[in-house]
């Protein structure tokens, strides 16, 4: 049973806040997923964690006990760094051992709990090699074996996979889940990919220049971002966002892209919603994922002509890009469903998928459609 | 890359090798001569031209380990026949082994003077390389203030003549009592290699990671610990070759074993010229006496080649 808290944790590199007063609670068992891009602070996050980084400010309580002023081998916390960092003189078993040793614990003890872990992470027959004999892979392993061996409080990852090539990640990604769903063990993983950070997390924290935009669950973070930051950065393609201005048209309202002659159809609530956010239009910005927005060869009642200019063929699916008005809205479509480049199709905003954000705060209205 | 090769490189190849041979041999070469002037019957030591074959014998070695005198008569033959087989070599050479009253031998000062170099260099090495693998331990992982500036002064020791300061020193150590004393010349030595080792520790303890520290903290150790378990491991190759060049610099070191030492803590260095003028001007004396002198750099760095190549290419590779 093991509650992580960080309470108002403030961090400087000399004149550089790189933490600027963070809050979070973690749960027993909970994966959580430090999301942000290098630089925003999530890695140093995770060190103060660690303890291999004093904290400037606020309190890092483990099990509600503060441990700021512990040592990192007083806090019971087990760590996976990107490097590995496995003990190059050091054979696979003694790397697995080394943490137990440091408990005093006996030979037989020792024995028991290297070779228990080794089967789970299925490394046994690499026990005698040394590390420079391993693969990325198995590498990470054992640096994995190396941390759950303890049976530590947490384990704390940082970028465990970000080292390895694209296919081999995928592989441990999972693996990495299947582990954490069989062990167990609160969980704080550091990552700059949100695919990563999708897959894995039960909640993603997302963090900008050592500030916590957002936290909460995969699902709940691509749909319902709190802010522009987290709604461009989670998501591949991108989120499509542009200024938009919106008026009441007899039975509903219009939203009208910048420039655009005509404003796509929307149910009339969105007025009243945005009344009571209180923003203006010249600071309103509308948000929608390429799914969002919905294609047609045909004219139909609600979709606008639009024109096709560049088609991302990407397999399973097509990005489209469309101007409308002075912007381009991507949009997801099927496989060969725009033809070529120049021809006109017609489009549709999804209301359900559409955000709208103040552009001077850069938070959302939280319009619910 | 073709796996062909022209036939330019190939002859280049084989330039490159006659160039290396060369070399060798000129290195090689006053070490042979060292060598088998060590070996050689004292009339042949000096001819000219050079004797090359000869049979060898060991009798500059009993000549040099023992104190002898000039003979003024040849032996009786019941000396020479109750001599020993060695002290025959030695009245052969046309000298005597001096015997104390009670008719026993008298070594020469030249193995207590090779015992001073050994327990010198290797003491002063063992210091210099701890203290010097401590202190780039600390300037490589910690923020210390005015880091350049400290670096800067501890090889800026390195940048006067050390003989200059030859003079100064002898007055100083004789205020404190530490001439000709094993300690004084340790002490020496030591503060001469110091900044040698910081600086080149330095360099191999940047080159290990951090994180391999930051791993064993987490893993419940502490910084000492680590250190121990971890760095030292890690570092053993610099270490090692450190170690080579300290033990070389304090083993080969004259100037100041010259001035600082006349007997209870001379080393060999000074000692072995000495010996010219001792009984004859025997050089296969001489020669016996550095060859000795150079086997335990050759046996010490023969055992650590591996690490010194390593420690030599150091920088120019990256991992």
């Amino acid at each position: 049973m093991t509650q992580i808290e960080l309470r108002g944790v403030q961090k400087f590199f000399g004149a550089v806040q790189v933490i600027k007063d963070l809050n979070l609670k973690i749960d027993d068992n909970e994966f959580i997923v430090l999301l942000g891009q290098s630089g925003c602070g999530k890695t140093t996050t995770l060190r103060a964690i660690a303890g291999l980084e004093t904290i400037d400010g606020g309190d890092v309580l483990i099990d509600g006990k503060p441990v700021q002023h512990l040592k990192a081998a007083d806090r019971d916390i087990a760590m996976v760094f990107q490097s590995f960092s496995l003990y190059p003189h050091m054979s696979v078993y003694e790397n697995i051992a080394f943490p137990l040793r440091a408990m005093r614990k006996s030979k037989a003890e020792i024995d028991g709990e290297v070779r228990s872990v080794a089967k789970v992470l299925q490394i046994t027959d690499l026990l005698g090699k040394k590390p420079s004999a391993l693969s990325g892979g198995d590498m990470q392993r054992v640096a994995i074996g190396r941390a759950l061996v303890r049976r530590p409080k947490a384990m704390l990852m940082d970028e465990p996979i970000g080292a390895l090539d694209a296919k081999l990640r995928e592989e441990m990604r999972a693996e990495i889940k299947r582990l954490h769903i069989k062990q167990g063990s609160t969980t704080i993983y550091v990552t700059h990919d949100q695919i990563e950070a999708m897959s894995l997390a039960d909640r993603i924290v997302i963090m900008h220049e050592g500030v916590l935009q957002q936290v909460g669950s995969p699902s709940d973070v691509y749909t319902h971002p709190a802010n522009l930051f987290v709604a461009q950065f989670v998501g591949s393609p991108v989120m499509n966002v542009a200024n938009a201005a919106v008026t009441m048209n007899g039975s509903g309202a219009r939203v009208t892209v910048d420039g655009a002659a005509e404003g796509f159809l929307f149910p009339s609530e969105l007025v009243g919603q945005l009344d009571a956010a209180n923003v203006g239009q010249d600071r309103l910005a509308l948000g929608i994922r390429p799914e969002g927005v919905m294609v047609s060869r045909e004219a139909a009642d609600g979709y606008l002509p639009v024109e096709a200019h560049i088609i991302e063929p990407l397999g399973s699916y097509d990005i489209v890009d469309l101007k409308v008005g002075a912007q381009m809205l991507r949009a997801r479509t099927r496989s060969g469903f725009v033809g070529k480049p120049g021809v006109q199709v017609f489009a549709k905003l999804d209301p359900a998928q559409a955000h709208f954000f103040d552009t001077t705060s850069g938070n959302s209205l939280g319009v619910r459609l | 890359m073709a796996a062909v090769t022209t036939s330019t490189e190939r002859s280049l190849n084989k330039l490159a090798i006659v160039g290396v041979l060369i070399i060798t041999m000129i290195f090689l070469a006053p070490i042979y001569w060292i060598a088998s002037t060590a070996f050689k019957p004292r009339n042949l030591a000096t001819t000219i031209p050079p004797t090359v074959m000869f049979q060898p014998e060991i009798s500059p070695f009993v000549k040099l380990f023992t104190k002898r005198s000039q003979l003024r008569t040849a032996p009786t033959p019941e000396q020479y026949a109750a001599a020993p087989w060695w002290e025959r070599l030695v009245f052969d050479g046309g000298e005597k082994v001096v015997r104390s009253g009670r008719g026993e031998v008298q070594w020469s000062g030249y193995p207590s003077r090779f015992m001073n170099s050994l327990i010198v260099a290797i003491t002063s090495t063992i210091l210099a390389v701890g203290m010097g693998t401590f202190t780039a331990y600390g300037f490589s992982r910690f923020k210390i203030k005015g880091e350049q500036d400290l670096l800067f002064f501890i090889l800026s020791t390195r940048m006067l003549p050390p003989v200059v300061v030859a003079i100064p020193m002898f007055l100083m150590y004789r205020v404190v009592g530490l001439n000709d004393t094993h300690w004084g010349l340790i002490i020496l030595y030591t503060a001469f290699n110091l900044s040698f080792s910081v600086w080149l520790m330095k360099g191999f303890m940047d080159e290990i990671p951090k994180e391999y520290e930051e791993a064993a903290l987490v893993d419940g150790y502490t910084r000492m610990e680590a250190f121990f378990k971890i760095v030292l491991p890690e570092a053993a190759t610099g270490i090692a070759a450190t170690a080579v060049f300290c033990f070389i610099t304090a083993w080969n070191e004259y100037a100041f074993a010259l001035i600082m030492t006349n007997r209870r803590a001379q080393t060999a260095p000074p000692f072995i010229p000495s010996q010219v003028g001792s009984g004859l001007s025997d050089w296969t004396v001489i020669a016996a006496g550095t060859f000795l002198f150079l086997l335990p750099v050759a046996i010490f760095t023969f055992l650590l080649r591996n690490h010194l190549l390593r420690g030599m290419s150091f920088g120019a590779i990256r991992k």
